[in-house]
């Protein structure tokens, strides 16, 4: 599914990602966890091609295909998702015509029909009714206005309404109570269907508890310097970054 | 990525799909203006001897005026003698219904989405259309005389109810008011009329659309909406003319009269042909509209969305003489490439507990300078007069310009107004946000874009605020990247 290969991003003079290395399989759930700073958000934005991240060396393959000959749009309609860990508001734009329209472009991009309304309807109203959010969002301008949780609940609405075939889900999960967190991670396992593939960028381990991820990995500053199963997350619940130290020295 | 900026700006121009000219006979009277090409307007007319005079007067007023330069504009200077003051498709007599009317005009008309005959017309929307000079015809004539609405163009006013012209031409807007009233009041050769009997709802909406077709022609129409006590009407008006090298001007005069509790609404979608990428040619927009809510609780409301035009002067006022009669003033003015705006509005309160409302959506792109120039004065008498403004503007790149001017004058201490104003360009975080959720570009751009206008849009009558929307993404197409 996703292929990364001694992936150098820089951003503006400054090296971010250093020859980072990554590789996702379908159907898998890889989580990432690392400091502040470490270039996580970094890794989502270049996947997803934001201007300005410039990969100056290394390669990222989605299905075979190069994505940095790609513009983001192109990305999208291949099925890379991004959720924001700061989603953005767009004011006077409707959020389910922002959904409909991406979801359409989507489509269009594939070759395929444009989604009816009432399809489209029932499947927003179901996502939202399983996050528990109100329908009344739908009517509200993307994002505007929205409080902290209800932003990230509706970055997972996208998700289950636009089906992925990689989410990379920067920070979803960051300030949300315990009840929204559960929510999320239901929204995330729903979708999880043995083809689709995750990449999910936490700090906590709260989150992958629910998750049960196949792989865990540790960035630091701009590598990946650890990788295991379940346990290592739980290790760095209880000891925090610090062993990293030790074991990049080592 | 220059070479698709080239690509894109190519296929922006190729986008002014009223830019084609239609092959016309014409009868033109010859360029300049002097009393004998005023006097020549009025012959053709067979206008009555008072009008006549009073365009006279408005010459003679006007050679003594200079053109404003206050305005926040880079204005040539305009050769007044090389311009044709007339010109109007040939035709043995005045047509007496449609199906007389050229059928090369009504394929124009046809070609720009306005069709006139009978099948295709518009459902519900009544519309004069004007082809230069003239007037061809008007839509839905026998259906709005049994409402008792008159609707018809402005010569056939002047010959079929003289007395209302009379009374009212020139009663809000002065030939004395500003230079390009006072040359449009001397040389105006059409335009619309409209007239709402006393508690009236006009049945449909009325709609004037307005073509310049002919060469170093200008247009100078005159609008005038009378809605009497009680009425109610919504009027809206579309322009466009051909691409061309030179610069044509269009020097417009409306107004409107609304008496006790009558309500106008008045809606304009222009699009003039803007000039090229590199500011060639294009319509010099001057227009004066004002609307006087001549008695208690009347309600006048301006709705304009302007993308077209080289320049743009004008500023759409409401005088508030009767007591709590309201103005609103809801735009939005779109600039790409070269082009000028200079608009806003003026709201002048008189009377005891008038309102106002003012929500502009000013959008630069390119090269282009946008400027927003309002004044709200409260008269000594205004008591409790309000006013809320709020003013936005959103830049597109980083080589537009966007300034706001608003003038305030109270003389009434318990006059209050309110003035909201904010500047933004548009995120490249928002941009990013709608690429990576699939949508190209210029699909972004156009989003967000028509989220920034919503206010002004939701005002719009259904069927233009789809017209409306349309015309802003194909304006913008190319504004980014
Ligand atoms: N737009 C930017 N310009 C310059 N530096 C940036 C920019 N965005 C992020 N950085 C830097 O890149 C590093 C990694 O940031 P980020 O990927 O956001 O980290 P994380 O998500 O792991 O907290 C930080 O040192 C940050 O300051
Ligand atoms: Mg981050």
């Amino acid at each position: 599914m996703l292929k990364i290969n001694n992936l150098h991003v820089v951003i503006g003079d400054e090296e971010i990602l250093k020859g980072l290395d990554l590789e996702i399989g379908p159907g898998e759930l890889h989580a990432i966890m690392g400091p502040n700073g470490s270039g996580k958000s970094t890794l989502g934005y270049a996947l997803a091609g934001r201007d300005g991240y410039e990969v100056t060396d290394g390669s990222m393959e989605f299905e075979g295909e190069d994505l940095a000959e790609m513009e983001p749009e192109e990305r999208a309609a291949a099925g890379l998702f991004l959720a924001f860990q700061y989603p953005v508001e767009i004011p006077g734009v409707n959020n389910a015509y922002f959904l409909r329209s991406a979801l359409n472009a989507q489509r269009k991009a594939r070759g395929e029909e444009e989604v009816d309304s009432m399809n489209f309807l029932k499947t927003v109203r179901a996502s939202l009714k399983s996050l528990k959010m109100d329908e009344a969002l739908l009517k509200r301008a993307v994002n505007e206005g929205f409080s902290g949780g209800e932003k990230k609940r509706n970055e997972i609405v996208q998700m289950a309404v636009l089906q992925p075939k990689l989410a990379v889900l920067d920070e979803t999960d960051s300030g949300l109570d315990i009840d929204a967190l559960k929510l999320v991670a239901e929204g995330i396992n729903a979708q999880r269907d043995g083809k689709r593939s995750f990449l999910v960028i936490t700090h906590y381990q709260r989150l992958l508890d629910y998750l049960t991820p196949d792989r865990v990995h540790v960035l630091s500053d701009g590598r990946i310097v650890e990788s295991g199963g379940e346990e290592l997350a739980e290790r760095l619940e209880a000891e925090g970054y610090a062993f990293l130290e030790e074991t990049s020295e080592a | 990525m220059n070479q698709t900026a080239q690509q894109v700006e190519k296929v922006i121009q190729q986008r002014y799909k009223a830019g084609f000219y239609t092959d016309i006979e014409s009868d033109r009277m010859r360029a300049g203006l002097d009393e004998e090409v005023i006097a020549m307007i009025s012959a053709k007319k067979d206008e009555p001897e008072w009008l006549l005079e009073w365009r006279l007067k408005a010459f003679h007023h006007w050679q003594t005026m200079v053109g404003p330069n206050w305005a926040h504009l880079n204005l040539p200077p305009i050769d007044f003698q090389k311009i044709h003051y007339y010109s109007a498709p040939k035709q043995k007599d005045r047509p007496k219904s449609l199906d007389e009317v050229d059928p090369k005009l009504l394929e124009t008309f046809d070609k720009l989405g306005v069709p006139l005959h009978e099948r295709a017309r518009l459902a519900g929307v009544a519309v004069d259309a004007v082809f230069d000079s003239v007037s061809v015809g008007t839509t839905f004539q026998k259906e709005l005389k049994e409402a008792g609405v008159i609707f018809c163009s402005f010569s056939e006013a002047v010959q079929d109810h003289p007395d209302l012209v009379r009374e009212y031409l020139g009663s809000v807007v002065p030939y004395t008011d500003n230079y390009f009233a006072a040359l449009n009041s001397a040389v105006f050769s059409d335009g619309s009329f409209v007239y709402i009997p006393r508690d009236t709802r006009c049945p449909m909406e009325l709609s004037t659309y307005f073509r310049i077709n002919a060469r170093d022609t200008g247009q100078f129409e005159r609008t005038l909406i009378v809605a009497e006590p009680g009425s109610h009407v919504s009027y809206l008006e579309g322009c466009t003319a051909p691409m061309r090298d030179e610069n044509q001007l269009h020097a417009a005069v409306v107004e409107l009269v609304a008496l006790k509790k009558a309500q106008i609404k008045y809606s304009t979608v222009q699009n003039w042909y803007p000039g090229d990428e590199n500011g060639k040619g294009g319509i010099y927009n001057f227009v004066t509209k004002r609307g006087d809510c001549r008695e208690d609780d009347s309600r006048i409301s301006w709705t304009q969305v302007e993308t077209g035009s080289a320049i743009t002067w004008k500023y759409p006022s409401c005088v508030l003489r009767g007591d709590r009669s309201a103005g609103e003033f809801y735009s939005v003015a779109l600039t790409h490439n070269h082009q000028q705006a200079d608009t806003g509005t003026k709201m002048i309160h008189l009377g005891k507990n008038t309102t106002s409302k003012v929500i502009s959506k000013g959008i630069s792109a390119g090269k282009s300078n946008n400027s927003y120039r309002g004044l709200v004065r409260m008269a000594r008498r205004a008591d409790n007069a309000r006013n809320y403004t709020q003013c936005d503007s959103l830049l597109i790149g980083k080589t537009c310009g966007a300034h706001t001017f608003p003038y305030i004058e109270s003389s009434n201490a318990s006059a209050k107004i309110e003035h909201e104003a904010t500047t933004s360009r548009i995120g490249e975080d928002q941009l990013f946000y709608c690429r990576a959720r699939g949508l190209d570009e210029e699909d972004a751009v156009a989003m967000i874009v028509d989220g920034f206008c919503k206010e002004v849009f939701k005002e719009l009558p259904m069927e233009f605020a789809v017209e409306a929307k349309a015309l802003l993404e194909i304006s913008l197409e190319g504004a980014v990247g």
